[in-house]
């Protein structure tokens, strides 16, 4: 959050690093996680079967359940469950793994490497780690998995048959994958000299989404076994919608996220104008942005509704991105702010005519809504409310 | 008697590799119940101990004696007993990690 509110951007050149991998890749900018994750700490009958992006995820989950305050007697209750996807398994252990197939041998690989880069990888270790023995969710999809993990944690919660689900997403970066968005041409390469412009949601000058790493973790429980407990209350989700785009795997339709969005509310039971900040995906591509931009106007109403996305600060975290920054949101929330869009400097062409956070505004907002719209077209949106003991 | 050299590199490999606590490392110690190795850990063992020793094992041709091994003294008799049979190694196996 520190970042966040110091409007500091985590995108730094990775030409260096990257060039030793891949030499034409246009993209040469990224978010890493820099600062060491201390993974040597985790107990190694752990730590073999979790690649990077497992391990990541582990060390934003203890943070979460530590912040709850949930009993460790609980986890092996069965009523305690896991809900946490990545796009995909740990690339660095696939990259390892098929490095060795390609040479023709793989004996000497360690016996984790499957673990590591099987897609489940992060539900798995931690459920694995932790002692969960409730529901086991991946939901692997694209951007808008960690959000659909929260959707799915929701409804397992809603049946009755967890009290409690530890739910998000966690991404590890790598050249590899941000080659695939050179493939699609949706990768920033006009910035790699000024990495902190880069992305530039809603801005005319963008050119195009960034990569960056992360895990996002929330504990979502039941009300009455938080109450019960006497758990601190963050908010509450009163609507998850998702859908599918139907028309096209990379380019996002105005219509089929006006559709999600619409979906949402009405699960909600709420009126557009209920809906005070919506914190967008907006990666920073052309057409994506000006997509989302066009249905928050269609839902919203011209200036309908304050918006802002945070991929300008860390990039597009991928599977991590839809609970990272709903978790920035539920911070600034708490404290009692909105907080701007970073690199957002002109508004580009149709993607006016919403209220856009440009700097740090006092704001005392009671529903939110984040919304993921991701590759393969996937929407999917959740609305929360600030909790009130009522 | 394993040479003494042998028993030292063998505890450094559990030390180091596999992070057993270091006072369980008495020759009945039973890797399993004890020292909470699992199935997982042996295959990775048998890599490091190819790696270590430069000898080659087999996963089908050594199963049973890989089955056999329970505690640190039975992995010592294991390890001897592949020096033993497989001769002076040249080179060690051809590895792709």
């Amino acid at each position: 959050m520190k970042g966040l509110y110091a409007r500091r951007s985590a995108v730094i050149d990775l030409q260096e690093r990257w060039r030793r991998e891949i030499e034409d890749l246009t993209c040469w900018v990224g978010a890493p996680i820099d600062e060491p994750l201390n993974h040597m700490q985790i107990p190694r009958k752990f730590r073999r079967s979790m690649g990077r992006v497992a391990i990541i995820a582990y060390v934003a989950a203890l943070e979460a359940l530590q912040g709850a305050r949930i009993p460790e007697s609980l986890f092996g209750s069965g009523r305690v469950g896991v809900s946490f996807a990545s796009t995909m398994g740990s690339v660095s252990s696939l990259e390892e793994f098929f490095a060795a197939a390609q040479r023709g041998r793989i004996h000497g690989l360690p016996s984790g490497i499957l673990f590591q880069f099987m897609s489940n990888t992060c539900a798995a270790n931690l459920a694995h780690a932790l002692g969960i023995t409730g529901r086991m969710i991946s939901s692997n999809a694209a951007c808008s998995s960690s959000l659909q993990a929260l959707g799915c944690g929701v409804e397992a919660i809603q049946h009755n048959d967890q009290d409690i689900m530890l739910c998000g997403g966690a991404e590890e970066l790598h050249p590899v994958v941000s080659a695939a968005f050179d493939l699609i041409n949706a990768s920033s390469c006009r910035f790699n000299d000024h990495p902190s412009q880069t992305p530039r949601p809603f801005d005319r000058d963008r050119d195009g989404t960034v990569c960056g790493e992360g895990a996002g973790a929330v504990v979502l429980e039941s009300q009455r076994s938080a109450r019960a407990r006497g758990a601190k209350i963050l908010a509450e989700v009163v609507a998850y919608a998702t859908t599918a785009d139907g028309t096209h795997m990379a380019q996002p339709h105005r219509e089929s996220i006006s559709g999600c969005l619409r979906k949402a509310l009405r699960a909600a039971e709420l009126s557009p104008k209920t809906i005070e900040y919506v914190n967008a995906h907006a990666t920073g591509t052309l057409q994506g942005d000006r997509a989302e931009a066009e249905a928050l106007k269609t839902v919203f109403g011209e200036n309908g509704v304050a918006v802002s996305g945070f991929k300008g600060y860390f990039g597009h975290t991928l599977g991590a991105c839809g609970a990272l920054e709903l978790i920035a949101c539920l911070r600034m929330q708490e404290d009692g702010y909105l907080i701007p869009t970073l690199n957002l400097e002109t508004i580009g062409e149709g993607c006016g005519g919403l209220d856009h956070i440009t700097t740090l505004r006092p704001a005392d907002f009671r529903y939110f809504a984040k919304a993921s719209f991701a590759l393969g077209g996937v929407n999917t949106v959740l609305i929360l409310k600030r909790y009130t003991n009522d | 008697m394993t040479d003494p050299e042998i028993v030292e590199k063998v505890h450094r490999i559990l030390l180091n590799e596999f992070e057993v606590p270091e006072d369980t490392l008495l020759p009945n110690a039973h890797l399993y119940d004890e020292l909470g190795l699992d199935s997982l850990d042996t295959v990775d063992l048998m890599v490091v101990l190819e790696k270590e020793f430069l000898f080659k094992i087999d996963r089908v041709m050594d199963e049973e004696k890989i089955r056999e091994i329970r505690t640190i003294e039975e992995l010592l008799s294991f390890i001897e007993y592949k020096r033993k049979n497989d001769g002076q190694p040249t080179r060690p196996p051809n590895f792709s990690a």
